[in-house]
């Protein structure tokens, strides 16, 4: 059992929903970044996805791309995100962290010595963007062996004859990207959405998270309703990207993460 | 005789891969596009009637087949090897782009799709895009580097005049392959009604095998012209490299052709060096994944895609299609990098001996030739792709040659 999965089944039992928020490691720098990961269970965080920065997000809206550059011109590095995992498990042995990002960096690391690496500084799951399950025995297959949840995109354009292969190799959680488009674009409607995250329920046990277009502790709340939960990125990657403190985003977090705990 | 079971022409396999590299590494949102696309090409393959509208558009529209020409003067010049052109350089809008892109879009009507979407570099593959939904009247959004809107601004008016909405783009660096990513960003929001026409032999699987068939047509004209011409084939076949599809057109038909000698040259830039002033995939990168494919890639040791450095706005790419990287490894094909100088030269060369402009991108195909051609005995035979015409870049030109053309030379 993973942290993620002992989260869920910790939150089924109180019956509440899960909030999951995205942060873009190292940006604008290492310390800000892992002050900001270190206060994010206490401002009521569930799951902590952790971006690993690369210069071509594909899936990525202009506030996570400027993330990631910031990062990457702050020298943040695979190495030290993992650092940063590391420093942040001293202190907190029960939060699950994902690892949020694109391939190359993994697979020029290798694929082995990743694994080793991020399950030893205690990353829970990956959620891998350019790995659609055609592609499993890259990374999915070995990582679950290696004892690490891979978790799963499912989207609009994933229709009832595909999703089974989307949910196959899938664990810890599935998240259902509510939106064709990319991070912080267009907002999600819980009209469109709850109808999808009941389709996608049908066909698994595993919880259904949903990520992509919630900024608001109204749109957490109303999204988190009709799922086990939701994600928050951009908008929190924006108040950091503003300036302000990190105490002040860590208040719009709780303030996100209140709404989705009301649901 | 071809050896079925030896052959090079099979590739890739239902996995799109070729060897290790192709594949498709995109995101679930575009993977059911992808597979849609994937089946639509593979019923079109085997349609008569789908190829009997592309050849009676090649033929008619764009000037279809170009002439394989021997450079009589160049190789008096050269004083070896016979050199011989295949002038793709004559095509409409004037480069080889328009034969890929006349296959996407007459697939994308098949599809139902009403919007084209593009990335260009130099803007040739933007051009012929626009070009041709022109001609059928379909909406088309062309991203560009916003560095690459500045340097290659007749492009730019030529895309608005055809009708094209061109979007300057400012993320990453603002160059060919951030270009790429922007495509890949409208595509995964506008997944209904929008065709992603890509311009070269990369990508996700179809698009590497797909890009090369369509731009096939350059390697079998050039076979059967050769034929009449000498009586047999070439001894060695050379083309330019970006994203590689000028040169897997040239050199597809021929993978099987085992006395063929295949050499593609990639841009050498400042010098394949440490500080990474090239575009030379091969000769200075590792395999890594991109844009929807593993192929051999410039990055840094973390794995962060380095951007390319090139004379050439058509070469300025950091990855290469990944058959080339297939053809590299297994060592049918070899590949070797010239420098902006080599290929200026060659530029000037090819004006002075043989009246034509070619663009900067054959230019280093053509430098590779000057190097090797006078080693070589006068029965060799030499075919080189001509692959885009000089005049968009004669203002580029004018500036490495230190001539000060005014304002139109901005």
């Amino acid at each position: 059992m993973t942290r993620i999965d002992a989260k869920f089944a910790a939150l089924r039992e109180t019956g509440t929903k899960a909030f999951v928020a995205y942060v873009m490691a190292g940006d604008p720098d290492l310390d800000t970044s892992l002050q900001l990961v270190k206060g994010l269970p206490d401002a009521g965080v569930d799951i902590i996805e952790l971006g690993l920065p690369f210069t071509d997000p594909m899936a990525d809206g202009t506030t996570i791309q400027l993330a990631g550059q910031r990062a990457l011109e702050g020298g943040m590095t695979l190495d030290r995100t993992l650092d940063m995992v590391r420093r942040f498990r001293e202190g907190d042995d029960t939060t699950p962290i994902v690892m949020m990002g694109y391939y190359n960096p993994i697979y020029s690391r290798g694929v082995d010595r990743f694994l080793e690496q991020a399950k030893e500084a205690g990353i829970d799951g990956l959620i891998i963007v350019d790995l659609p399950p055609e592609e499993d025995e890259e990374l999915c297959i070995p990582a679950q062996a290696a004892g690490l949840n891979f978790i799963r995109l499912a989207t609009p354009t994933t229709d009832d004859k595909r999703l089974p292969k989307v949910l196959q190799n899938t664990s810890g959680f599935v998240y259902y990207v509510s939106i064709t488009g990319i991070t912080g674009a267009a907002e999600a409607q819980a009209t469109d959405v709850g109808p999808e995250v009941a389709r996608i329920k049908a066909a698994t046990d595993l919880p259904v998270i949903v990520g992509f277009g919630i900024k608001t502790p109204d749109a957490s709340e109303s999204i988190a309703s009709v799922a086990d939960g939701c994600v928050v990125g951009s908008a929190i990657v924006s108040e950091l990207a503003s300036g302000k403190p990190v105490s002040e985003v860590l208040n719009f977090v709780k303030t996100l993460a209140d709404g989705a705990h009301r649901a | 005789m071809n050896d079925l079971f030896n052959s090079f022409m099979t590739g890739p396999d239902e996995k799109g891969r070729f060897g290790i590299f192709g594949g498709r590494f995109v995101s679930e949102t575009l993977m059911p596009l992808i597979l849609e696309l994937e089946e639509q090409y593979e019923r079109a393959k085997t349609d008569d009637s789908f190829w009997a509208e592309m050849e009676f558009l090649w033929k008619h529209y764009v000037g279809r087949p170009s002439p394989l020409y021997f450079a009589e003067r160049l190789t008096e010049h050269l004083g070896g090897a016979k050199v011989y052109m295949k002038r793709d350089e004559l095509n409409h809008t004037g480069a080889h782009k328009i034969n890929n892109v006349l296959g996407q879009i007459i697939l994308a009507r098949r599809m139902g799709k009403t919007r084209i979407i593009a990335e260009t570099g130099a803007g040739q593959h933007g051009v012929a895009t626009a070009t041709v939904c022109a001609k059928f009247g379909l909406k088309c959004v062309v991203y560009m580097g916003a560095h690459d809107v500045e340097r290659q601004q007749p492009n730019v008016f030529r895309m608005k005049l055809l009708g094209a909405e061109v979007v300057p783009v400012t993320s990453g660096r603002g160059t060919l392959k951030d270009a790429m990513n922007d495509a890949l960003r409208d595509w995964v929001t506008n997944v209904r009604d929008t065709f992603y026409c890509i311009g070269t032999v990369a990508g996700p699987h179809p698009y590497p095998a797909m890009v090369r068939d369509f731009q096939s047509i350059i390697g079998k004209e050039a076979k059967e012209q050769m034929l009449e011409a000498e009586g047999r084939l070439p001894d060695t076949i050379i083309a330019a490299i970006g994203g590689g599809s000028n040169a897997m057109g040239l050199f597809y038909p021929f993978l099987d052709d085992k006395e063929v000698e295949i050499i593609g040259v990639e841009a050498g830039g400042k010098g394949v060096n440490a500080k990474m002033e090239h575009c030379a995939s091969l000769t200075g990168g590792r395999p890594g994944v991109l844009h929807g494919n593993r192929t051999y890639l410039l990055q840094d040791d973390d794995g962060q895609i380095l951007e390319g450095y090139s004379i050439s706005a058509g070469l300025d790419y950091p990855g290469i299609g990944p058959e080339h990287s297939w053809l590299h490894d297994i060592g049918r094909a070899q590949y070797v990098a010239i420098t902006d100088k080599e290929a200026l030269e060659a530029f000037q060369l090819c004006c002075a001996t043989e009246g034509i402009i070619p663009a900067l991108e054959p230019s280093h195909a053509l430098a590779h030739v000057m190097k090797i051609a006078p080693d070589l005995p006068k029965d060799h035979i030499i075919c080189m792709n001509m692959c885009g015409r000089g005049d968009k870049d004669i203002y580029s030109v004018a500036r490495h040659l230190g001539i000060d053309m005014g304002e139109e030379g901005r």
